[in-house]
């Protein structure tokens, strides 16, 4: 083929070049760029889903008794409220659609170490979360017990467990996969000069939750096999009566599960520290500390999951040893903290959406950490154990935190993956209720659980009742917010402007490239001479 | 460690061969593995500290003998599997099939081995749920338990290594496995190796715990 | 391509008479630790165990495997997973309740 025509090939987006025609042209594709698209699509598809699982939740709270359902239905849609948020949105969240988008990118390759292996993670994120949605309406009917599935409850009733558990260690391997390309992707494929220290620290946090991914996540894939043995076989290793320690199963449970969490924040952490520089028009503070902290986060993380059963009858040496983690844990997350907002001290701030969202992370992520180290204390912990005190806690850190610091990614990198621009006062206004009715949601969960109101409750006390029509109330502006956001970006994709290829004036390697990317990302390969944040003053175009 | 090469192929694209990734991605998916039979380790352990005389106990009913003739297959398994790799290092192709080939054959002589081990204990009742085994004590009950979730989840282990070795002598005798690029018998062979690994912790803690 | 060349372009090429003397220990290691355990007491076929068997293995992950031969960043990475199940084990057994 001769010069040009290859040239021609390289300079067409991916979005319209391709191997084939079509939707196969889609999910064929082993280009990172299309791979993160998918995952993008599908993964907001099933946060609607959840979302509404969760409003039709709030809506049985806004009177006592029976509202809309009756009490099993209420405790499937905990479940799979649960289910859904956690491994068909967050867990995979950033680093399966922008982790994959930009990795190769932001570290100047072509894609990432193994392409094919990238499109099988996806192909094991549909087949798990059909396997899934499949559960609900097969067997006794979708599972009650809560997304920990906790035993012995789980081996003993006749909703569609198995199936479920089935479902979650599929996509085990997609998280793990995702995880494994990653880590071999930084150690491979940086470009000529791009030491690991100039490395964009977005990356530093795809690396830190790779690892992570890879050796946490096992851990609940045999986890959740063997609750499958034991429904159907009887094998004995969770079930009292045959010896079985039902604590031993949450111990195996929470040795995931509780990393799980670090990978849901690491990666939005990530994104906020590409974000703040940008729009502070400074260098990032601290770039070793951000970049070390991450991975002591991944470490110390995966050090502290029995701060989830200190009321399970756990020793008290193993109760003090964890608590002490925990609070530990904390560090390097105020590390970070501590460097966004030094970040922005003496900038040039400009308030476009992407910070609006940013720094509303960093608000909501302080309230959900130090309720967290709230929660480490042995003595407050009998107190607000199985609370809504928990349910506001982990909702925001994990929307708040995660949730927010994906719609900002989304603001960020939206005009680099599409080409189009989105009408930025609309992400603004919807920002408002958002950010309100998220307040209102959570943080009267937050009262209502130091209160005493416990969670997973179909009913709840006449003392309770004010809060919880308060709470109901928060959610609807908070969905409203949510809708006008995402509605904004599928308005873009038809009708948005063209979008620059630098429309925020930011200087790490996607800026450099057209918006949306050629299929090999660089024409040439660049070779780096510099750290990622070298702001001088920067005219935005 | 070479740094990745890329060439391109008939469809402009550049193919992307990296000797060193491709071993660094085979060793992190056989840390997950590792860790998966590293849960089941803990389960083990957890319940051996709790039950001691159980799992002596229920030990002893167990062949030490077949034990330690499986692991005797494996280790020679292993053997043959690393030799392989020497042999098409050096460029002797047929002797890398044969190796390829023993390697295959005993580990289908391991699973011969376990499948009657199995069938013994199922006929006489000591299984998940079986008559025999639900007339013994909690603690015998789970050392069963655990043994035929663990050599089971190993036996499936074997299985897909000889899949996999299967298709690599394929792959062989068809040339894309060669001299100059035989890295997915490398990565096959890591795999068979951790199998083996997996049956060294296996051996001393269900066979040889009595 | 002569042993130099593939050694540059693919690491180390292991000997044949290696892989056979490593096996021949392995076998007799395995006969020590059947022996220790069928013949002598309870507490020191525990140790034997402890002992013998990670041998065993590591003879596995370095020379079949390997392992000997690789660079720094790959024996980095063995370790630290080897590392985080032990880690994993440890922190579990400080819950006495499970015993």
């Amino acid at each position: 083929m001769s010069m040009a025509a290859i040239a021609t090939h390289a300079e067409r987006s991916f979005l319209e070049a391709g191997d084939r025609k079509g939707l196969l042209g889609w999910i064929l594709s082993t280009d990172h760029k299309r791979i993160a698209i998918l995952y993008l699509f599908s993964m907001l598809s099933f946060f609607l889903v959840g979302m509404t699982i969760g409003v039709l939740m709030r809506l049985e709270q806004l009177t006592m008794g029976p509202t809309i359902m009756q009490p099993q239905m209420y405790n499937a849609m905990f479940t799979l409220h649960g289910v859904i948020m956690i491994f068909l949105f967050v867990i995979p969240g950033l680093p399966a659609s922008f982790g994959n988008f930009f990795l190769p990118i932001l570290i100047g390759a072509k894609d990432v170490a193994f392409p094919r292996l990238n499109l099988l993670s996806w192909y094991f994120f549909i087949i798990g979360a059909v396997l899934a949605v499949t559960s609900l309406f097969t067997g006794g009917g979708p599972p009650d017990t809560g997304w920990t599935f906790y035993a012995p409850y789980s081996i003993r009733t006749g909703t569609n467990v198995s199936l479920a558990v089935f479902a979650a260690f599929v996509l085990g391997f997609s998280s793990i996969l995702t995880g494994l390309n990653f880590v071999t992707t930084i150690h491979r494929l940086r470009a000529p000069g791009m030491t690991l220290h100039r490395m964009p620290l977005f990356a530093w946090s795809l690396y830190a939750t790779g690892w992570v991914q890879i050796l946490a996540t096992p851990i609940i894939a045999i986890t959740l096999m063997l609750v499958l043995l034991e429904r159907v076989f009887g094998i004995g290793v969770f079930d009292p009566a045959k010896g079985g320690d039902p604590v031993l199963y949450q111990h195996l449970f929470w040795i995931y599960s509780h990393p799980a969490v670090y990978i849901m924040i690491l990666p939005a952490m990530g994104a906020i520290t590409e974000i703040i520089p940008t729009f502070a028009h400074r260098t990032i503070f601290g770039y070793r500390f951000i970049a070390y902290s991450s991975v002591a986060i991944a470490a110390l993380g995966s050090l502290v999951w029995a701060h989830h059963m200190f009321t399970s009858g756990i020793s008290d040496m193993a109760s003090l040893v964890f608590s002490l983690l925990t609070f530990l844990v904390a560090i390097p997350s105020a590390i970070k903290v501590f460097n966004w907002v030094s970040t922005l001290y003496k900038g040039s701030i400009d308030l476009q959406p992407p910070m609006l969202y940013a720094l509303s992370f960093i608000f909501l992520f302080c309230i959900g950490g130090l309720t967290g180290v709230m929660q480490g204390a042995l003595a407050v912990n009998v107190h607000v154990h199985d609370t809504y005190f928990i349910v506001g806690h982990f909702h925001y850190v994990m929307f708040g935190g995660t949730g927010f610091g994906f719609f900002a990614a989304l603001l960020y990198w939206f005009p680099k993956m599409f080409g189009k621009m989105y009408n930025r006062r609309v992400a603004t206004v919807a920002w408002f209720p958002l950010f309100i009715g998220f307040n209102v949601l959570y943080f009267t969960m937050l009262v209502l659980g130091w209160e005493g109101m416990p969670r997973r409750y179909y009913d709840h006390l006449p003392q309770y009742h004010t809060l919880h029509v308060v709470a109901t109330v928060g959610s609807w502006f908070l969905v409203s917010g949510i809708l006008i956001l995402l509605g904004n970006f599928v308005v873009a994709l038809f009708r948005g402007e063209k979008a620059e290829m630098n429309p925020w004036g930011g200087i790490t390697l996607e800026w450099t490239i057209p918006s949306p990317p050629p299929v090999e990302n660089f024409e040439e390969v660049p070779t780096i001479t510099q750290s990622p944040y070298h702001f001088n003053p920067v005219v935005r175009r | 460690m070479s740094s990745p090469v890329a060439h391109v192929d008939a469809h402009e694209h550049a193919v992307h061969r990296d000797y060193g990734g491709a071993k660094i991605g085979m060793w992190l998916f056989l840390f997950t593995e590792i860790i998966l039979f590293g849960g089941l380790f803990i389960l083990y352990s957890a319940y051996r500290s709790k039950y001691p005389h159980e799992f002596h106990d229920a030990g002893s009913e167990l062949n030490w003998v077949m034990g330690v003739i499986n692991t005797v297959v494996l280790l020679t398994s292993s053997l043959s599997m690393a030799l392989s790799i020497t042999a098409v290092q050096k460029g002797n192709r047929r002797l890398s099939m044969l190796l390829l080939a023993v390697t295959v054959t005993l580990g289908a002589v391991f699973l011969t081995v376990k499948y009657f081990e199995w069938m013994v204990k199922i006929h006489h009742g000591l299984y998940p749920n079986g008559p025999e085994l639900l007339k013994r004590p909690p603690g015998e009950m789970l050392f069963f338990g655990l043994y035929f979730t663990m050599t089971g989840l190993h036996g499936l282990h074997v299985i897909a290594g000889m899949v996999v070795l299967s298709i690599m002598l394929v792959l062989l005798a068809r040339g894309r496995i060669r001299q100059d690029d035989y890295i997915k018998l490398e990565n096959a062979g890591l795999y068979w190796h951790l199998v083996d690994v997996i049956w060294i912790f296996l051996l001393p803690l269900f066979y040889l715990a009595a | 391509m002569n042993q130099l060349a593939i050694e540059e372009e693919h690491g180390h090429v292991v000997p044949y008479a290696t892989f056979v003397t490593v096996w021949a220990i392995l076998l007799v290691l395995t006969m020590i630790l059947t022996l220790v355990s069928k013949v002598f007491h309870e507490a020191l076929s525990v140790w034997a165990m402890l002992i013998i068997t990670p041998l065993k293995a590591g003879l596995v992950f370095y020379y079949f495997m390997h392992l000997k031969f690789e660079g720094p960043l790959l024996k980095a990475m063995v370790f630290v997973a080897l590392s985080t199940l032990v880690v994993f084990i440890g922190m579990l057994f400080l819950d006495s309740s499970i015993q």
